[in-house]
């Protein structure tokens, strides 16, 4: 018999393809470059995203669904591939004086970094429990390695080890969802399983519910919403800096991008009580997250309890199920990816050698020496806590907009109550910049990389907070295909 | 007869991934994971997939495990810990509780009873044919992307685990 070939249009997916390509070439130049020069790399990873970026303009406006319905190329897509190109080109920028500094300028580093960003920009495009499944192992898979990627410091290889398991347990959960979800509906793909839900009217159906507590289970874990949350501190303490920064903004991005296609799609999430467990985990991740975060006294477990806290905001959109739910979390998820960008570049700034420079302390007088970084830190910490002009002002709006439209009274002024206890802690390292003696042997480890990702991301949350009008029609105009 | 044999490959799958995660000693987990991967393969041939059984029993059987086995031997791993482990009861009992939830869970739902008896898999062009049909046409996006994972992992594996420089280690050494 003659095979049927089927209907493919590659350029559904022309920018991951373009970035795969250009990533194995990394892998290949590797073994041909010398181990002084392995930056070279670097700037070849940022010549090859910027590509990618630019392969993804004759794209705009378009609406494919190709592959035989895995995936989907709609503004919803774009808007996310395009952020998180934007964010993993930062995360290279503020890699190129860490690997030196510790030691791990291998030029595999930034293909797997490549590689994670073709994973994540394939999540927000899958319209198929199978592509999305497949692309979040991808992401999971690259970020692994990445965690463990200081093999010669044991903390960094218990982290890999602990994300690994844990990474993998939420994977079987999300997998034991997706089966009975298929189970139920006998397919795969998302919109034939939402008009399958839909036309049985089997909304409320055991085998639904089950396979909808499985699946925000797993996502729980990918999200770190708490009571799932147990990994985040530790992991995003032990991992290399820059890789920490990449698993609080780009897998959370990502993670959130396909969480909410494949909730709005398939589960008709406006009727029955799904939003109760959302409730009780949204308040529970909040509440947990800022508390614990007062406590802090190193840099990156402080910011990995705001990061927890910070999922908890997101799910208000969700809980909401409204347009302006939704387009809060995509507006908010933009802007808090390049805060806590900027909040993790500054940390990487103390970073010396034989210095690792994650202590609050380490931060001392920091201000005094540099007023820039100051000055930067205090609009990153104003953004986090969600204070105008800022980014975290216009998405947390949204977001506390939507809970109030869709009745969730309790819900917003948790939120709000929340937001105010983070204050304390964010500005205790602001306190800690400005009040404080700096150490003697103050230096910090400026490159060109890093002065371009702290202007970028300084830049860009001032821009959104100043001028949010684009975002917000973008996302408006995003969320549309959900409704 | 078939529901026999199925009642017998399910129970020995079940089984058998419990004492996988129960036992103590890796060497036995592995080989009751051996046993799992073989009723698996038996569930597969029930449901006519002769080809996916053959895969599952040479991939997983033949290689996977094998490694698993030899590395296993290398490190020479001595417990002298109980045969099983200490929370086994406690696993036991939430497991049970999950079971039942999930039984309920499903004898409840409507769709218990209208679901479509499994076709016996595309007979007339063969299995391995109509898996190569289906790999190459509706999944292949997913197939690719399954790609790029196994390079990714195997690049990634080589990195953790390649030997540091010795001229990098004597400045370490200098440092330390």
């Amino acid at each position: 018999m003659d095979p049927i070939l089927p209907d493919i249009q590659l350029i559904a997916i022309l920018p991951e393809i373009i970035l795969a390509l250009l990533a194995c070439g990394l892998f290949v130049a590797e073994s041909f470059i010398q181990r002084e020069k392995k930056e070279q790399l670097g700037y070849y990873a940022i010549g090859a995203l910027a590509l990618t970026l630019l392969s993804t303009i004759p794209l705009w406006g378009k609406e494919i669904s190709t592959f035989s319905g895995m995936v989907v190329l709609d503004s919803y897509a774009l808007f996310f591939k395009t952020a998180l190109i934007l964010i993993s080109a930062i995360i290279i920028l503020m890699s190129f004086e860490y690997v030196k500094i510790e030691r791990i300028n291998l030029g595999e580093y930034y293909g797997v970094i490549l590689f994670a960003t073709v994973g994540m920009m394939l999540m927000p495009s899958a319209n198929d429990l199978l592509s999305f499944y497949l692309s979040l192992e991808l992401m999971s898979m690259s970020l692994y390695v990445l965690v463990a990627f200081m093999r010669k410091d044991p903390k960094s290889v218990e982290s890999g080890i602990k994300y690994f398991l844990t990474g993998v347990l939420a994977s079987g959960i999300i997998l034991y969802g997706i089966a009975f979800l298929y189970g139920t509906s006998g397919t795969t793909n998302l919109g034939e399983i939402s008009v399958f839900i839909k036309t049985q009217e089997i909304g409320s159906s055991p085998s639904l519910i089950m396979a909808f507590i499985l699946m925000i289970t797993g996502f729980g874990f990918k999200i770190a919403a708490v009571p799932f949350h147990m990994w985040a501190p530790d992991v995003y303490e032990g991992a290399p800096t820059p890789v920490t920064a990449f698993l609080s903004s780009g897998s959370k991005v990502a993670a959130f991008s396909v969480m909410l296609r494949v909730f709005i799609n398939s589960f008709d999430l406006n009727s029955g009580s799904w939003w109760q467990i959302l409730w009780i985990i949204a308040v529970m991740t909040m509440t947990l997250g800022n508390l614990v975060a007062l406590t802090q006294t190193k840099l990156k477990r402080m910011l990995a309890y705001s990061s927890i806290a910070h999922a908890g905001y997101l799910l208000m959109g969700l809980i909401a199920a409204s347009q302006i739910g939704y387009a809060g979390i995509m507006i908010y998820l933009v802007g808090y990816a390049f805060m806590t960008l900027g909040a993790f570049t500054v940390i990487v700034l103390l970073c010396r050698k034989n210095h690792r420079g994650d202590q609050i302390s380490d931060l001392a007088g920091v201000a005094r020496t540099n007023p820039f970084v100051g000055l930067t830190f205090i609009l990153f910490a104003l953004s986090l806590i969600g204070i105008p002009p800022t980014a975290g002002f216009v998405g947390k709006l949204f977001l506390f907009n939507a809970a109030i439209q869709g009745g969730f009274y309790w819900l917003a002024i948790i939120g709000v109550l929340n937001s105010t206890v983070s204050l304390y802690y964010y500005f205790r390292v602001v306190r800690v910049m400005y009040m404080d003696e700096p150490a003697e042997d103050l230096a910090l480890s400026f490159s060109p990389g890093m002065k371009i990702a702290l202007g970028f991301t300084a830049g860009m949350t001032l821009l959104l907070g100043l001028y949010p009008e684009p975002i917000i029609r973008a996302a408006i105009d995003s969320v549309k295909i959900f409704l | 007869m078939l529901t026999a044999f199925f009642f017998y490959f399910a129970f020995a799958t079940v089984v058998s991934s419990i004492f996988t995660i129960g036992f103590r000693s890796p060497v036995y987990c592995t080989l009751a994971l051996l046993s799992t991967f073989l009723h698996v393969a038996g569930l597969f041939v029930l449901l006519h997939a002769e080809f996916i059984a053959a895969i599952q029993i040479i991939v997983y059987v033949g290689a996977v495990l094998v490694l698993y086995l030899f590395i296993l031997m290398l490190l020479d791993l001595k417990s002298n810990e109980s045969f099983m482990h200490k929370q086994v009861w406690w696993a036991v009992f939430f497991g049970i509780v999950i079971i039942v939830e999930i039984l309920i869970g499903l004898f409840k739902s409507p769709i218990m009873g209208k679901m479509p008896v499994p076709v016996s898999a595309e007979e007339a062009i063969g299995n391995t044919q109509a898996i190569g049909l289906a790999l190459f046409n509706k999944y292949l996006l997913p197939f690719e992307v399954v790609g790029l994972i196994l390079l990714g992992a195997v690049i990634g594996a080589m990195v953790l685990a390649k030997k540091v420089p010795l001229k990098q280690k004597a400045v370490s050494a200098k440092v330390e």
